[in-house]
């Protein structure tokens, strides 16, 4: 033990700049130590207010103005100053070098807490985690979000707020519905997206003209021309169709809709991964630090301050708590990462049966394959062990409108484990949680109307708000714009209608 | 390598400010609702502070596609304590645990009013939007007691604080270029012919000598040349520009007889609170006389105006007689705008009323730019008005009657009575 000679790196409970480098040498060795692999960083020290200043802007540190944003901004300063909520300790930007901000108030205890959630942890998760490669271009994302604010204010400027905030309006109600699911995206690049920019808006108008050419042919007269469905296939990412294909958009709006839907798609991962993430920086906050501890560089004062955080983080409330609000994706993921290192290096004969790939082998490496090839759901699917089900006390309820009771279906019991398990995994699956809604047709010979289709999904129907969505989907389409449903049995019934005759204001 | 550290404390406080006057912006409608209401039900002091605004939550959605409830789902959840497969559950109802939770905000249904706080300017300016004094004209480009200290390029004299230090070195630059500049040539030259003679062998002693002395002399004039010469020095030159401003006074008449009780009373005070509040905002100089009567009126100040519990009858004439007389006396009317705010339940002495109107047509209509009546009854309007009403014929936007019924009138008739009007 080298504990006499070694210096403490937290000293008091104030933080300086010399700590905070010292903090994070300390944490980086050891972090190497165990493989991290992680971008460079880069601390900001940030007061609470610049703190709520991020919260409004998604945590990015540019990007275009909206009042949605204010209306954040408000919400969270009023739910701030009455003491309705604490501020997160700290948020971190999925870029290169990756920006992790850390909040004045935070003793030091915290800010090395912080560190080694954020930068270490969250960081080495965006590097490894195969979404984040294949979605986010953690290099050009910064760029980019300064491109799209100058060319948003440039629109406001040439085309007036009012014009830019209703698009806005109607891009922001679809953005959930803005991201390819299945296809891969190209990378982002400022200097790419720049250069194309003027390319793109020309050509695509052309394009569009060629699909509404309503010239009928000659020599085609005889042939059944009207058979031919557009789109071929239906297309699930509406502001990808509206951006190609809507019919009056003016060039500038169809950047303005593109932007959008690049920086929804930016944040799909962050979605999809949540347990996982934050689990495995919250994993690795603890083992560092712990480390470090063990090493006699934390004083016993720091490490209870953050334990006592740590468990904070990870508290679990049961569900008849007054405190219950799901479950806590801090908690799940940290106790299935700390699995997953328990099976691997203690396995019983329930973790040979259940396991057999992960017992007994080497924790870092099922660590690093765990990280790099799975989301929420399938990560659920894969790794979540009866213990922790037993240990969690999870159970199964089952919510049908036709029947008067709930049904418990499955708790954590030898027959339920397997049940348990997928029934947590679809919680976490976006597919089933975002309501499936396609670009089913359009009346290309006809009105020129859209129509969208809505996939029902466990008899589930639509909110209310469709309406007002369908009333955006309008506005971005130009003409009229059709909701249907189909439920399981194929049926299909019209839900909604949205007529508009906006013809093409003509530049005077 | 040492990781980097930034510290943006320093940086722009308010980057979602720009978003906030957004917000602001588009919500103003339902804004100024909030605001209106916020004033019927609270004091006019608590106003120099921000407000607390809410306004309905549904307004404000931002709407997306989403499941709403019903259909079949499965939900997990920990803690179990008590259930077994197959268990029957009660529903529970409305917030509780279980199924739907965290689904009904997103149907924007059951959701309180998003509440927030404005900044007192935010308040204020949507406030009294959109409100102005009427018929404010330049009568005369008062009396110039005000000036304004504004730059005005530089001079060559001035007092040692106001040297112009840049302006001062630039010149003093240029000078020592100007005046260097010869001999500098001369040097070069010469000290081209000395290297020339020197790499000749033999050297010529007399010819190197004799260079060797003009080229000192050629120094020490350059050294001479002065750093910074009284005549280069620069003073920022500032001068005094006349302010003209508009002379405006506004008369506060509030009646404290005995009939207005308090409820009344407190009504007056809010209207004229507001009023003053109003002035003080926009209009950066302006009088105001406070006046207050019941069978005799006197001219107070400010605070007894708001917080004085005096009481009598009422004779309302005395107040118009003694706005008279201070107009007369002190804002001579060629060089006034005048304005009067007058405030009473209307209850009058009979024979009064008749006087006050004459009072009114007679000598004060034609001094003032507009006069406001606010009547403050929730009953028939008393003998007052009735006099008062005779008088509106042809006197549009110079004489306006209003009345309050309750508290929640005050603001949309003060509104109505400072409406800003299109010329």
């Amino acid at each position: 033990m080298t504990r006499k000679k070694s210096r403490r790196m937290i000293e008091g409970a104030d933080w300086t700049l010399e700590g905070l480098e010292l903090a994070d040498a300390e944490i980086a060795r050891v972090a190497r130590s165990y493989g991290l692999d992680c971008y460079r960083h880069q601390l900001e020290i940030i007061t609470a207010e610049q703190m709520m200043d991020a919260y409004a802007a998604i945590g990015m540190p540019v990007y275009y103005h909206h009042w949605s944003f204010g209306k954040h901004f408000l919400e969270t300063e009023s739910r701030y100053k009455r003491g309705q909520m604490g501020l997160a300790y700290e948020i971190v930007i999925n870029s290169d070098p990756c920006i992790a901000y850390l909040m004045e108030e935070n003793t030091m205890a915290m800010q090395a807490l912080v560190i080694a959630h954020a930068a270490y942890g969250h960081n080495s998760f965006f590097k490894g985690n195969h979404l984040f490669k294949q979605w986010t271009s953690a290099d050009a994302i910064i760029d980019y979000l300064v491109f799209a604010r100058n060319y948003l204010s440039d629109c406001e400027e040439r085309h007036g707020l009012e014009a830019v905030e209703q698009l806005l309006d109607a891009c922001h109600a679809l953005s959930n519905l803005g991201v390819d699911r299945y296809k891969r995206a190209p990378p982002l690049s400022l200097a790419k997206e720049k250069l194309r920019q003027q390319e793109r808006e020309a050509y695509l108008q052309t394009q569009v003209n060629e699909l509404w050419k309503t010239l009928p042919q000659r020599e085609n007269v005889a042939a059944p021309v009207s058979e031919q469905r557009f789109p071929e296939e239906p297309e699930e990412n509406l502001l990808y169709f509206i951006e190609k294909h809507a019919p009056l958009l003016e060039p500038w709006q169809r950047e303005v809709v593109r932007i959008v839907r690049k920086i929804g798609q930016y944040f799909y991962p962050q979605r999809q991964t949540q347990v996982m993430n934050e689990g495995w920086a919250t994993y690795w906050h603890y083992t560092l630090l712990n480390t470090l501890y063990d090493e006699g560089r934390v004083s016993d004062g720091a490490m209870l301050e953050i334990l006592q955080s740590h468990t904070n983080v990870v508290y679990q409330p049961p569900y008849n708590s007054n405190w219950y609000s799901g479950i806590n994706p801090y908690a799940l993921g940290f106790a299935m990462w700390r699995d997953i290192r328990r099976i691997s290096e203690a396995p019983d004969a329930e973790d040979r049966a259940w396991f057999p790939d992960l017992a007994g082998r080497d924790w870092r490496e099922n660590f690093e394959f765990a990280m790099h090839n799975f989301k929420d759901e399938s990560f659920i699917a894969q790794f979540l062990s009866p213990r922790l089900m037993r240990e969690f006390r999870l159970f199964s309820v089952q919510d049908d409108d036709r029947q008067t009771r709930l049904q418990v279906d499955a708790i954590h019991d030898e027959q339920g484990y397997r049940e348990l398990r997928q029934k947590l995994a679809e919680q976490y699956n976006l597919g089933n949680s975002d309501p499936n809604i396609q670009v089913w047709n359009v009346d290309v010979h006809g009105d020129r109307s859209l129509t969208l289709r809505h996939f029902v999904h466990q008899r589930r129907p639509l909110s209310g708000q469709h309406e007002a969505v369908l009333e955006q989907v309008a506005r971005l389409w130009g003409f009229a714009v059709r909701l249907e449903q189909q439920d399981v049995s194929g049926e299909v019934r019209l839900l909604a209608e949205k007529k508009t005759e906006k013809r093409r204001q003509s530049v005077v | 390598m040492t990781v980097r550290i930034v510290d943006r404390r320093q940086d722009s406080r308010n980057k979602s400010s720009v978003n906030r006057g957004r917000f602001l912006r588009r919500f103003k409608g339902q804004i100024r609702k909030a605001v209106a209401d916020a004033i019927a039900r609270r004091g006019i002091r608590d106003l120099e502070n921000g407000e607390k605004i809410g306004i309905p939550a549904g307004d404000i959605s931002e709407p997306q596609f989403h499941h709403g409830r019903g259909g079949m789902r499965d939900t997990v959840h920990p803690g179990n304590d008590r259930f077994s497969t197959g268990d029957q559950i009660e529903r529970p109802s409305g917030g509780g645990a279980g199924q739907g939770k965290g689904k009904a905000s997103k149907d924007g249904e059951g959701l309180d009013d998003f509440v927030f706080t404005l900044t007192r300017d935010e308040f204020l300016d949507i406030f009294f939007e959109e409100l102005a004094l009427p018929n404010l004209v330049k009568r005369q480009l008062a009396r110039i007691d005000e000036y304004k200290r504004v730059r005005a390029g530089y001079t060559q004299t001035g007092v040692p604080t106001n040297i112009s230090i840049v302006r001062t070195m630039r010149g003093a630059a240029g000078r020592r270029i100007a005046i260097g500049g010869p001999y500098s040539r001369e040097l070069r030259l010469l000290q081209a012919e000395l290297e020339s003679v020197l790499d000749e062998v033999p050297a010529n002693e007399d010819e190197v000598r004799r260079l060797q002395h003009e080229i000192e002399v050629l120094k020490a004039k350059r050294q001479a040349i002065p750093f910074v010469d009284p005549f280069d020095l620069r003073f920022s030159n500032r001068i005094r520009v006349p302010q003209p401003s508009t002379q405006a006074v506004m008369f506060c008449v509030m009646d404290v007889s005995g009939s207005m009780d308090e409820a009344k009373k407190q009504m007056a005070k809010r209207f004229f609170m507001l009023l003053y509040l109003f002035l003080n905002r926009n209009y950066e100089k302006i009088e105001v006389v406070f006046i207050r009567h019941h069978t005799a009126a006197e001219e107070v100040d400010e605070d007894a105006f708001f917080h004085s519990r005096e009481t009598g009858g009422t004779i309302v004439s005395s107040a118009l007689k003694l706005l008279r007389d201070v107009i007369v006396a002190r804002y001579a009317s060629s060089l006034w705008n005048i304005y009067v705010a007058q405030a009473s339940d209307g209850d009058n002495w009979n024979e009064d009323s008749p006087v006050c109107r004459e009072l009114l047509s007679e000598s004060i209509l034609p001094l003032v730019q507009y006069f406001a009546y606010v009547e403050i009854t929730d009953g028939e309007p008393q003998n007052l008005w009735e006099e008062y009403s005779k008088l509106q014929a042809g006197r549009d936007g110079l004489f306006a009657i209003q009345r309050i019924a309750q508290a929640g009138d005050i603001y949309p008739v003060f509104r109505e009575l400072f409406r800003r009007r299109m010329p």
